[in-house]
């Protein structure tokens, strides 16, 4: 167990969940890095691990029930093994976390800027009225009219956009290095989620912090991320730079989610391309790779896909995928079978 | 918001109405049609040697003889102007508020309510203040150790409290710890607040415990469910990831929202509990309103069953209306107007 030299690196990290039917494994092995300044998507459908991930990252399964194996590197510090009370003084300092729906995420029954004092005062010895200031700041410097007076507004006094807005600025108060974006724009009006998105790539140059993006949004992750990571089933299963995972991807369940984007320029009469299926449960996986039954490429395997648990190896250049399919077979797939179909219009 | 305290006022004003016109219809109007007469209403403030002749005299004298309306409307404008009462032989005065004056007793109620509010009031806040604190903490520490030996032992505690009535354990509590340890005062003690304050708690001690105990139960199994669902609330999360201390997450963010409904059956009860506290009161010896009510309805005097009925009503409506002016203060999503 060395401390690597990347600002955030994952290693092998489970989480389980031991309920009354059975142990969930919500994450199975993942791995990645982040640096900072550099933005990482995390892209899959609903109980993929990818909020369970984030909560992880945070220390907030902590003293629950998870189980929580493998290793999580902060500039340097072991956050797995770290006492729980150590975590929580980084928690909001060091990293900070943006939810998905700001309604039910901020307390209805304190104003804003109370919330954002309180989030500024743990971490910083300050009286009320010095914390108050910087609230105004903050507020200010998300975009939301009006900050001194706003700041005594209540939650439900704000609208979708400027709540999520208030959010941001309540997770930013303490200047935190890392920072996780779960679903971010998901509650909100398409107008509204342009600006979310570009208020949030703005601040992230500002604070030159390390961004993690967690979506269903292909969308989203295309606007935002250096890299990204697809999840299935608790474990990532194709890992590359937004070029490699938008131009050259190469694991079918990608091709599935690429397909199931609707998009304007396609022809309203053309059938979206959903994945056949619903996500696998997480107590009971399928044997070899989870994604095997929905996968319409598996029978090329030559049953290799129900019976062996594939790994996570590189392609090219870093770009790495979980398929038993050979490299050029894929690639094969996705020029002349996948590719042609997206673009045909 | 004053509109809405203005809206608020009014309606509660025509509750008692109500509540003045159900209590009268209750005691003169059903039984004249079941088939009283009015002479039936004076006979009983006679003696068993009256007459007839002198009941209808009486009757007559007394307004049972006059329409419904009238006799309502001359109760009602009692507890305002005050009313005199000819009995034949002699004019008995009643001065506002006026709620009934009591023939057998020959004496106006009101002052007697007077006289017992201060009991009935030092028995329910003390009880009051009891309940709410241990009923609140045991909830709270319940849900956060959901499962637990503590949560379940504080549960099955809190199920005995709730179906338990207060004469059995105000009896056991009175024979073990009054009479038996000597360590509380015995039954029927009270010293006003204002005459020696320690002394009003020492006597008020095994009452309040014994009234605490039946609610404490039921606020204790209401904070547990309202914690165990605030707690899984998103901005508990939130509160969490700021990295706040989980005592500060549980007090200020869930207890927080977990109150509120507390806080209006609190309002509730506590006014009910106001217009007397019967089974306590009665185990105990208090001379407070409950006991008063039982009294009344023992010897079967009209006017002052009327009278707890009335003042009884009056404190329900002010605590709810209170409880809904609070509400505006602990929850700002409430909008008044």
């Amino acid at each position: 167990m060395s401390a690597p030299s990347s600002f955030l690196e994952l290693r092998d990290l489970r989480i389980h969940f031991p309920t009354d039917d059975g142990l969930v494994k919500s994450v199975d092995g993942l791995s990645f890095q982040l640096e900072r300044g550099k933005t990482l998507g995390i892209v899959g459908e609903s109980g993929s691990g990818k909020s369970v991930t984030s909560l992880g990252i945070l220390g907030l399964h902590k003293g629950g029930r998870a189980k929580i194996s493998g290793e999580i590197w902060l500039d340097g510090e072991e956050l797995v093994t770290a006492s729980a009370d150590h975590v929580r003084t980084l928690r909001g300092k060091k990293m900070a976390m943006i939810f998905q729906d700001p309604l039910s995420a901020m307390h209805p029954f304190y104003t804003v800027g109370a919330q954002i004092v309180e989030a500024y005062r743990i971490h910083h010895p300050v009286s009320k009225k010095v914390a108050r200031k910087h609230a105004i700041d903050m507020l200010g410097r998300v975009g939301i009219p009006q900050p001194e007076k706003r700041v005594d507004s209540y939650p439900h006094e704000f609208s979708g956009g400027m709540r999520q807005r208030a959010m941001i600025a309540m997770a930013l108060s303490c200047d935190p290095e890392l920072l996780i974006a779960d679903e971010p724009t998901t509650a909100l009006d398409v107008t509204v989620q342009a600006q979310i998105l570009d208020l949030m790539r703005d601040l992230q140059r500002d604070f030159n912090a390390a961004l993690i993006v967690i979506t269903h949004d292909l969308g989203v992750v295309a606007e935002l991320s250096d890299d990204i990571l697809v999840m299935y089933g608790g474990k990532g299963i194709e890992y590359g730079t937004a070029e490699d995972i938008f131009e050259r991807p190469e694991h079918p369940y990608t091709w599935g989610l690429l397909g199931s984007m609707p998009r304007l320029d396609r022809e309203r009469s053309e059938r979206l391309l959903p994945i056949k299926g619903a996500p696998p449960s997480l107590i009971n996986l399928p044997s070899g790779c989870a994604f095997h039954p929905r996968c319409v490429y598996a029978d090329r395997t030559g049953g290799k896909s129900s019976a062996e648990v594939p790994e996570l190896l590189e392609s090219d250049g870093g770009h790495l995928v979980r398929c038993h399919l050979p490299h050029e077979v894929r690639r094969d797939i996705w020029e002349n079978e996948i590719k042609v179909n997206l673009e045909s219009s | 918001m004053v509109t809405y305290i203005i809206r608020r006022l009014i309606g509660a004003v025509l509750m008692l109405v109500i509540v003045s016109m159900v209590t009268f219809s209750i005691f003169f109007v059903v039984p004249r049609i079941a088939g009283a007469t009015a002479e039936g209403f004076a006979s009983r403030y006679m003696g068993r040697s009256a007459n007839a002749e002198m009941i209808a005299v009486t009757a007559e004298k007394l307004g049972f003889n006059d329409p419904l309306p009238v006799q309502y409307g001359r109760w009602i404008s009692g507890v305002f102007v005050g009313s005199e009462y000819d009995t034949g032989a002699t004019i008995e005065e009643c001065p506002a508020p006026c709620f009934g004056y009591s023939f057998i007793r020959r004496q106006p109620v009101w002052p007697d309510l007077v006289d017992r509010i201060p009991v009935t009031l030092s028995l329910a806040s003390g009880a009051a203040v009891i309940w709410l604190l241990c009923g609140v903490a045991t909830g709270v520490l319940s849900a956060l150790r959901k499962g637990t030996v503590f949560d379940r032992a504080a549960m099955s505690i809190a199920l005995a409290g709730v179906s338990l009535p207060v004469f059995f354990t105000g009896i056991v509590s009175l024979v073990i710890f009054s009479y038996g340890l000597g360590i509380t005062a015995p039954g029927g003690s009270f010293t006003p607040f204002l005459e020696n304050p320690v002394e009003w708690a020492y006597s008020l001690l095994l009452p309040w415990i014994t009234l605490a105990f039946l609610y404490a139960a039921s606020y204790a199994r209401l904070t547990r469910a309202g914690m165990l669902e605030t707690m899984s609330e998103d901005y508990i999360r939130t509160a969490r990831a700021k990295g706040m201390k989980e005592s500060r997450v549980v007090v200020r963010h869930g207890l927080r929202a977990a109150l509120t409904p507390i806080l209006t059956i609190f309002g509730l009860d506590l006014g009910l509990l106001l217009g007397g506290a019967v089974l306590t009161e009665s185990t105990f010896s208090l001379k407070g309103i409950g006991d008063y009510a039982v009294q009344a309805i023992v010897t079967n005097d009209l006017p002052k069953i009327m009278g707890v009925t009335m003042v009884a009503a009056l404190f329900v409506v002010l605590a709810s209306l209170i409880v809904d002016l609070l509400y505006a203060v602990v929850d700002p999503r409430v909008r008044l107007g």
